[in-house]
């Protein structure tokens, strides 16, 4: 029996994908386009639970209710859609096209 | 059936050559978007079409002489960026230009999407409007002080006006997949079929596995599928990049809402066709149990000055949340003083780039670095006052003090003389809601002109 635990390697999230982005889906909603290098680097991902509705929800401050969370297999992708808080165009707003909300999921931490 | 979408929009542009070929290969229309609200309410709320008017006209010429030389029809959504009736005026003053310059005759079918204030109270007033989630708070006075509205027309404005033997269509706001969708279902092409393969070429381009600039792409529609080719011989599809396609800008991967039913691609294969071509089969088409159209508004919010400034001091920087924060104060003091304007006669937002500019309260990374770009961001009543807060904003930030420096400092490093820039009407959007009609063609009038 092995005793000695190794702490988990640690990578980030880019390192396991050829896309990421965000962009609006309508000015009142977002929507987040993850896809997979490989089937490996797309289930190393999916098991260590790195990315979640509720990740999605204290990420983006929003309640886990409201995040669309899809696994899309077939296509070695996760889709991810949340509703904006400030809606593009608004006087607060600072990304009008939502072009670059994926920023905090690229270094993701993703436990091996 | 054979498709060709020009491009991905209308203004951006294609190669001469790849419409040309997708023509000569047989195509039996050529559509083209031209709108979205992506960029923002702007277009909408002012009527203003997003140009460049030169680069419009340009590939409207391109389209006009390939379908006028073949005898095919040009379909074009959502006029001018926003589809209202302003933006389509704007479109067809380009094709009745381009008609009279090049001697072409043809029947002209212009479609009206905006819709008026009144006829939308009333739609609202009659429990004709639901809300879509999210949606900012509607009422009828919101109604009535919106600048504008659209409805997002289907497929069925477009089948009568090409029943009615248009050869042009331009229409005001409409469903980019409806521009594709509209004649191949009115040939008898399955609307499972004919929606999705309107869902792959609404981007134009967008759908290959590497699209080098924008460009032409086709389908070509049967009862049982279509098979989409960039007509571009350096361009290639794959069955990745066409089934990623379904994912841009939708918010579910596998439902298409659209006016009269919903699209699910869950089941749809995707083969290849040689080295570039890809065959989608195996959607389904649900039709909704009403038939409803979805409402874009926008509301004049005020208009905006702005200034922008560097920070550079690693006293003001290691401080910067108490600098602003003891900053706002002094200014509003100050636009009491001189202006007599409240707190809340207007916003004052301090943008800081290099810090939180781009996710504002979002960012999870907390400020390292050596300067900061600052963006004074004024929003008031009226442009006149916008642009005389700026000044008191910008002056009271300059010297504005830190502890640590005695003597009158000056913080803010400005690039331009003057500091203020005047960035014109701002607008929100103010509706996010279906409206219910009993006929898909009754809000949208069609105009009929011979060139």
């Amino acid at each position: 029996m092995n005793l000695v635990s190794h702490p988990p390697r640690m990578r980030e999230l880019w390192q396991f994908t050829k896309l990421i982005r965000s962009k609006n889906a309508g000015p009142f909603e977002l929507t987040f386009d993850i896809m997979f290098k490989n089937r490996e680097s797309f289930d190393d991902v999916v098991k260590s639970k790195a990315l979640s509705p509720n990740v999605i929800a204290q990420l983006y401050r929003v309640d886990v209710q409201q995040v669309r969370f899809f696994v899309v297999e077939h296509l070695l992708a996760i889709k991810i859609s949340i509703p904006r808080r400030v809606f593009s165009g608004d006087v607060a707003d600072t990304d009008i096209y939502g072009g670059q909300f994926h920023g905090p999921l690229v270094r993701l931490p993703v436990k091996e | 059936m054979k498709a060709v979408a020009a491009t991905g929009n209308l203004s951006t542009g294609f190669r001469e050559e790849s419409l040309l070929r997708a023509v000569e290969q047989g195509a039996n229309f050529i559509g083209c978007d031209a709108g979205t609200t992506d960029s923002g309410p702007y277009y909408l709320g002012s009527g203003q079409p997003r140009g460049p008017r030169e680069g419009v006209k340009r590939n409207l010429r391109l389209m006009l002489r390939e379908a006028l030389k073949a005898g095919i029809p040009v379909i074009v959504g959502s006029a001018g960026h926003a589809g209202g009736r302003p933006h389509l005026e704007w479109t067809v003053s380009i094709i009745r230009e381009l008609a009279r310059e090049h001697g072409w005759h043809f029947k002209l079918a212009a479609i009206d999407g905006e819709v008026d204030k009144n006829v939308l109270a009333h739609a609202f007033n009659q429990g004709e409007l639901s809300a879509l989630t999210p949606a900012p708070p509607l009422d009828e006075s919101a109604i009535r002080h919106a600048e504008r509205f659209v409805a997002m027309m289907g497929i069925e404005p477009i089948q009568q006006a090409i029943s009615a033997g248009a050869q042009v269509v331009i229409a005001g706001r409409l469903s980019d997949v409806a521009i594709y969708a509209a004649l191949p279902v009115l040939k008898g092409i399955p609307k499972s079929v004919a929606f999705h393969a309107g869902k792959i070429l609404e981007c134009g381009a967008a759908s290959a596995a590497q699209r080098l600039y924008p460009d032409c792409m086709v389908a070509d529609m049967d009862p049982d599928g279509f098979t989409v080719e960039p007509p571009n011989p350096a361009i290639r599809c794959t069955p990745q990049s066409v089934a990623a396609h379904a994912l841009y800008e939708n918010a579910d991967p596998y439902h298409l809402v659209e006016s009269g039913g919903v699209l699910d691609t869950s089941g749809a294969k995707y083969e290849a066709v040689g080295e570039r071509a890809v065959r989608v089969t195996g959607s389904r088409f649900t039709p909704s149990q009403k038939y409803t159209v979805r409402i874009e508004g926008a509301t004049l919010v005020g208009y905006r000055s702005i200034a922008i400034a560097g920070i550079r001091d690693p006293l003001v920087l290691r401080q910067l949340d108490a600098f602003l924060s003891t900053l706002r104060p002094v200014i509003e003091r100050k636009v009491s003083d001189s202006l007599k304007l409240a707190p809340d006669a207007y916003t004052l937002n301090f943008r800081v780039y290099g810090r939180n500019g781009t996710l504002g309260d979002l960012e999870p990374v907390s400020y390292e670095g050596h300067e900061v770009g600052l963006i004074i961001d004024v929003v008031a009543a009226t442009q006149s006052i916008a642009a005389d807060i700026i000044p008191i904003a910008s002056h009271t930030g300059l010297h504005h003090p830190v502890p640590e420096h005695e003597g009158l400092i000056s913080n803010l490093a400005y690039p331009f003389s003057p500091g203020g820039i005047n960035a014109g009407p701002v607008y929100s959007f103010c509706i996010n809601h279906v409206w219910e009609l009993s006929d898909p063609c009754r809000p949208f009038a069609m105009r009929m002109e011979v060139l």
